[in-house]
């Protein structure tokens, strides 16, 4: 039997999984499996979920909405089928941009959509700075396309001093 | 690099705790990410230093955690990764080659943190033997101590955001690692895997040549992370724990009813073989240690302590060898070093 990551080395590690019942088994030469660190138990912890994510798109969520598949998330650019292929999202705004898709992916997978664990506790500091320079850098942006350069080199002064402020 | 961490065993393989002659560790791992950014795969270099630095800074401001020691991975060479792989404190997935990532590791090996791995920060907890809600509440302080200086992506009705939606929810993975060679040997293994995938756990077998699952060790996880508190998740993996240790001292005691002699002879056979023979692969230490594991739980072997067991399990693996010695070896060096130290710590 041929690795299935590779399809070039014979398979030597075989690995079983079972996920909501569904009997998924891996066949991968030493290489690959190393790569995905599979060559041991004390090796890691990396779960072929993405996998099985893709598998599962391709059946049920994709097939319908051929329309979905170029749709982007306005803040990172992450079009919807690049998250088919690799299984990751780009960055927390995802999760509105394609919030009903994922909705039933998420029933798929967890057997339900809402979370019901840990609250985060207030917000602080560190992040306070951070908030004030991601809206300075889009002021500045939006003085740079008016042609506004007065105000932009104003801004620019700020994000200055900010950086400063956090040596 | 980690000259103090290579002295001592890991302290999650102490072989203390509930249950440790079966449960090797537990493990409780939280995925988080800074709001604003995008995640460590689609952030370019810019943005991933910034989270490192500010992971760092939020760091130094908690009470528990500033003790440690925070690496990038610009400062660890190949060895050093494959060292604090094997101890469990980074992934694979951390060794891609991907600049800016960042490694902490608290004072005691207790909770360690990734930045920039698949998720902003990675926040784990093992523990030595089942002791799932030790581990929780030690990465659940640590969360509660960053949440202090960052913000986290969340979403009130998906909870915690996480670069794969396997994630997201909880951010929660809880593991144990089993050792199960009585279930394997009255192959009752494959009954006990497919029970356990019906209640939303999942399990790993680590697969060598032919159909033997190397070590006889296996991981228990939770699948879902979405839907249930922390507690509840922890509860169930605990509680099917708990049912398969039950089952594995079954088996044993069924074993022993029906196959004793068979069975000492291999767990003697194996004692025999480590404290003599003159080279070593790694996947045939792992087998041997299964059947002296066995042999300690079964009474067979009185002598020697489960912790020795954990000990030579880490120790054996290439780069601790490496570090141990000092040297780069090659695998014929490695296998002849790793029946030499085996020895000398097997005899006393």
């Amino acid at each position: 039997m041929l690795c299935q990551d590779c399809g070039k080395r014979e398979a030597t590690v075989h690995l079983t999984q079972i996920i909501n019942n569904e009997k998924i088994t891996l066949n991968l030469c030493d290489e690959c499996a190393e790569k995905k660190g599979f060559h041991s138990p004390l090796g890691g912890s990396a779960f072929p979920l993405a996998e099985i994510l893709s598998s599962i798109m391709d059946k049920g969520v994709l097939k319908d909405s051929k329309e979905l598949k170029g749709q982007r998330c306005p803040k990172c650019g992450i079009a919807f089928s690049d998250f088919g292929k690799a299984g990751r999202l780009g960055c927390g705004n995802c999760y509105k941009a394609f919030r009903d898709q994922l909705r039933i992916l998420l029933r798929k997978i967890h057997g339900s959509d809402l979370h019901r664990g840990k609250i985060p506790p207030a917000y602080g500091d560190v992040m306070k700075p951070i908030r004030e320079e991601k809206k300075l850098e889009e002021e500045l942006q939006k003085a740079i396309e008016s042609e506004n350069f007065e105000m932009a080199a104003q801004i620019r002064d700020k994000i200055k001093a900010l950086s400063r402020d956090k040596e | 690099m980690f000259d103090n961490l290579v002295k001592k065993s890991a302290s999650w393989l102490s072989g203390e705790g509930k249950s440790a002659e079966i449960v090797l560790s537990s493990r409780v791992r939280l995925a988080r990410n800074i709001t604003t950014f995008p995640f460590p795969p689609v952030a370019d270099t810019d943005t991933r230093e910034k989270v490192l630095t500010y992971v760092k800074s939020a760091i130094d401001k908690t009470e528990k955690l500033k003790q440690g020691c925070f690496c990038t991975s610009t400062e660890l060479s190949a060895l050093d990764m494959s060292f604090l792989m094997e101890r469990h404190l980074i992934s694979p997935e951390f060794l891609k080659a991907q600049s800016s990532r960042g490694i902490f590791i608290d004072q005691d090996e207790g909770v360690s943190i990734m930045v920039n791995e698949e998720d902003h920060l990675r926040i784990q907890a093992i523990m030595s033997g089942l002791d799932i809600k030790s581990s929780w509440e030690a990465v659940d302080i640590a969360d509660d101590e960053l949440a202090h200086s960052l913000e986290f992506d969340y979403d009130s009705s998906f909870g915690y955001l996480t670069s794969c939606p396997t994630n997201v929810g909880t951010g929660m993975r809880a593991s144990v690692l089993v050792h199960l060679p009585g279930l394997v040997l009255t192959r009752e293994i494959e009954k006990v895997i497919s029970r356990i995938s019906r209640v939303g756990l999942t399990v790993r077998g680590f697969y060598g040549e032919g159909t033997d699952v190397l070590g006889n060790l296996f991981q228990i996880s939770n699948q879902r992370t979405l839907g249930r508190s922390e507690e509840d998740i922890i509860g169930d993996l605990e509680r099917v724990t708990q049912q398969i240790i039950e089952y594995e001292h079954n088996a044993r005691t069924t074993l022993f009813k029906e196959a004793k002699e068979q069975i000492e002879d291999k767990i003697w056979r194996a004692y025999g073989i480590l404290t003599h023979a003159r080279v070593l692969t790694s996947s045939e230490v792992m087998n041997l240690l299964s059947a002296i594991r066995l042999g300690i739980g079964m009474k067979t072997l009185a002598d020697i302590s489960i912790g020795l067991i954990n000990e030579l399990l880490l120790l054996t693996q290439p780069a601790h060898l490496q570090k141990l010695y000092a040297r780069e070896m090659n695998t014929n060096e490695r296998d002849a070093v790793r029946a030499e130290l085996i020895r000398t710590k097997l005899r006393g």
